[in-house]
């Protein structure tokens, strides 16, 4: 159970993964996301996106971004390993139906989520606009499969290195100035892009969804770690969401509580980081 | 009240009890009942409190086998036995009794796996005072119900002896029938249902979201109360039995309940899935960093050890803790917290002990190692920093009413009464409301409006062959009251089996 029968490095730090798990890939509905864990007693928990699945090859797709030790010790596993532990499909489905114009706005790491849900948007009869955007060219992932699904694809980076050279808030606020104006907006990425992207709709009155990613331990509504504020009401994004409507989110708060644990985690990271580059070090030494 | 436990050494009393057992053995023909009443009670040796504030070992160190024989003394073998009525699982008390007294331990813990799967368990975390003890004949006539015979640590002496010795008794399983049912959750309902069920030679497969199993004895009850390996004992015996458990399993998610019964030809469905939704308080600032479920923070401590440097999973480095309930989690949590190096730790009821739910020796133990209860006191707002980050609660006073449909005395706030303490963590017991996961995505599953599954008296729920019990069914309430419901579910559904 959950060879990683594929590996590939998509960017710096960003790495892509099929892994055998023939059920979530059934099973699965874009929007979804898993947990996973690399061995039973010390590993911690953490939720991932699942960018793709496929059914006859009984693989889904991972896509994620080195930012701390797990995912780390992940990016470290090569084709043929086993993922120890992977529960899912968790969370709700997006809901997908002819809208009409949809907008997908990715950023970051956050293009990847977004795959699943452009594609089925697409396959639904609607017309996709899609605004993928990244620090960099070197950051920018996933762009053949969205110039594959999308009716009209807008580049972003920050540096101007690629595509346009704006936030993708530029964009998103060109598209919902026009007649008519989309119908339907989703935006993926770190929470200050998800925070600006409905900020930016919210004018217009075009609803807006966006998927979090918070801190969770078990995804099935269980711990209560990844409660957000959700229209002055706590919600779980583990089984209540990932998908909200942006313009009712709070934020900062979320934001907020993403940190809680980031000192302590900053530490076991470096100090992680620290004690491979000593190792490295004497490996040399011992040449 | 009297003291049940003490910070002695267990060879220290286990001595004192073997000189007064001798001198009864001497003349056993002739003990009388005035003579067992006359046996002082046997205090269960724990870790003294500034010891166990440090470590996450267990507290209660257990019996002796002299200080069990001499406990297994004191019944009076009732011929009512009014504490089998007491017991949710109807365990043959006076014969597993008196088979200690007598000296046969291997006898007492058959006698006791005939009803229960789980003594280890259950000699640990049932709370007998309200239950079985609660009914001793004993503890009656002494007028104090802690002066019962002890049952639970009875229970827990030949349980923990039968693992040690290395020889447990596997139950017998008859031949294979060649039908199959699904459990869902491997907490106490689920492993209890999955153990009748397999008896009957039925094939069982286990279902369990987490890495690990054994629900909330896992993740829920802390190491000190309740020793994981203990719980991973009784889960291989289960296994040795021959059935399967699946990890990483979220029934409703991975697979649907309706797909286990059409798709994977499973002839009965038995859903034991606890009541896993943590409830909050709806009030300002509880979604302020430094506020966290009970659940949340127990899960961290003892499922994903966050309490050992080792552990990839961090814990909030809590220093003022305020705990908000007055149960057994709420216990659980405060003495953690005291264990994970908080300075101070608040446990904040509304009501006063007399309504407490939580056990009185879990009360006992936490405030011994140094939990600060406040009773009528609950939170009003907790109040953030500009990062968000709890730095206080303001508080407000109770005083008690008139008795609301729980039948406790309804807890009235006192206008005015507002204080702030100052603290840096916040942990929320209060309980919890059922998982919708299953109900979400199973047509037909009836539940309450709190979303407890409806069951009939076999606790068949509103669909054919699916059954469901613990607290899935109860909302929160204990490991035995689940294994009861587990076992009549266990009941129908060989029943049924028999006549498909």
């Amino acid at each position: 159970m959950n060879k990683i029968k594929r590996k590939i490095k998509l960017s710096e730090n960003v790495y892509r993964m099929d892994v055998e798990a023939p059920l979530i890939a059934s099973e699965r509905k874009a929007g979804q996301f898993i947990i996973l864990s690399l061995d039973d007693n010390y590993a911690e928990r953490i939720p991932l996106t699942i960018a793709d699945a496929n059914t006859k090859e009984g693989t889904i797709t991972l896509i994620f971004q080195v930012v701390g030790a797990t995912t780390k010790k992940l990016s470290r596993l090569e084709k043929g390993d086993f993922i120890d532990n992977l529960l899912g499909p968790l969370g709700k489905p997006t809901h997908i139906e002819k809208f009409g114009t949809v907008v997908c706005v990715g950023g970051g790491i956050g293009v990847a989520p977004m795959h699943p849900i452009a594609q089925e948007m697409k396959n639904a009869g609607n017309k996709v606009i899609s605004i993928i955007g990244a620090r960099n060219k070197e950051l920018l992932i996933l762009e053949e499969e969205f110039k594959r699904l999308s009716d009209e694809l807008i580049i972003c980076t920050d540096d101007g290195s690629y595509g346009r050279k704006a936030l993708v808030t530029e964009p998103l606020k060109e598209i919902c100035s026009k007649i008519p104006p989309p119908d339907l907006v989703i935006a993926i990425g770190p929470p200050i892009m998800m925070k600006f992207c409905s900020i930016t709709t919210k004018p217009f009155n075009i609803k807006t969804l966006v998927s979090l990613n918070t801190i969770m331990v078990d995804g099935t509504g269980m711990c209560g770690g990844c409660r957000v504020t959700v229209g002055g009401q706590t919600k779980f994004v583990c089984v209540d969401g990932p998908e909200f409507d942006g313009h009712l989110v709070d934020f900062d708060n979320m934001m907020k509580r993403l940190n809680a644990f980031k000192n302590i985690e900053r530490k076991k990271f470096e100090d992680e980081c620290k004690l491979e580059t000593e190792i490295k070090k004497m490996e040399k030494k011992n040449g | 009240m009297a003291d049940t436990t003490t910070h002695r050494t267990p060879s220290e009393v286990e001595n004192e009890a073997k000189k007064i057992l001798l001198e009864l053995l001497a003349r056993k023909d002739s003990i009388t009942n005035k003579d067992r009443m006359k046996i002082p009670p046997q205090l269960m040796p724990v870790q003294p409190p500034e010891t166990r504030r440090k470590n996450y070992d267990e507290v209660a160190l257990g019996y002796g086998p002299a200080q069990a024989q001499l406990e297994a003394l004191r019944c009076l073998n009732c011929k009512n036995a009014p504490c089998v009525d007491g017991c949710p699982v109807r365990i043959d008390i006076p014969g597993f009794v008196k088979a200690i007294a007598d000296g046969d331990f291997q006898l007492a813990i058959k006698i006791i796996k005939q009803n229960s799967l789980l003594p280890a368990v259950c000699g640990r975390v049932c709370p007998q005072e309200t239950q079985c003890q609660e009914k001793c004949t004993v503890g009656r006539a002494l007028k104090d119900p802690l002066k019962s015979v002890s049952i639970g640590r009875l229970e827990r002496f030949v349980a923990d002896l039968e693992r040690e010795s290395g020889k447990i008794q596997i139950p017998e399983v008859k031949t294979e029938t060649g039908k199959k049912v699904a459990v869902i959750g491997t907490g106490p309902a689920g492993i209890v249902t999955a153990a009748d069920i397999r008896r009957e030679g039925h094939s069982v497969t286990v279902f369990e979201a987490f890495h690990k199993p054994g629900g909330v004895m896992i993740y829920g009850i802390p190491e000190f109360r309740l020793p994981k390996k203990i719980v991973r004992k009784e889960i291989e015996t289960l296994e040795k039995m021959g059935v399967e458990i699946i990890t990483n399993f979220v029934v409703g998610k991975t697979r649907k309940l309706t797909d286990l019964l059409e798709k994977d030809s499973f002839n009965a469905v038995f859903i034991g899935t606890g009541a896993g939704l943590p409830k909050f308080m709806n009030i300002e600032g509880e979604n302020l960093v430094g506020v966290f479920s009970a659940n949340e923070y127990l899960t961290r401590s003892n499922l994903m050890k966050a309490y050992d440097p080792k552990s990839d999973t961090p814990f909030y480095p809590a220093k003022k803790v305020a705990i908000l309930g007055g149960g057994n989690v709420a216990m659980d949590a405060a003495r953690t917290a005291v264990r994970l190096g908080a300075e101070e730790v608040h446990l904040l009821y509304r009501r006063t002990e007399v309504e407490m739910p939580a056990r009185i020796e879990e009360r006992e133990n936490a405030r011994e190692e140094g939990v600060i209860f406040h009773i009528l006191t609950n939170v009003k707002r907790f109040i953030g920093n500009d990062d968000g980050i709890l730095i206080a609660m303001e508080c407000l006073k109770y005083e008690l009413g008139e008795p609301d449909a729980s039948g406790r005395r309804r807890p009235i706030e006192i206008k005015g009464s507002e204080f702030i303490i100052d603290v840096d963590t916040a942990i929320i017991a209060i309980g919890n409301d059922s998982n919708p996961l299953i109900e979400q995505t199973t047509p037909g599953l009836k539940v309450n409006k709190w979303g407890n599954i409806i069951v009939d008296e076999n606790q068949m729920t509103s669909i054919d062959g699916v059954y469901a019990g613990g607290d899935i069914v109860l909302g929160a309430a204990t490991v035995i009251l689940a294994m009861g419901q587990g076992r009549i579910a266990a009941k129908a559904i060989n029943e049924r089996l028999r006549k498909i």
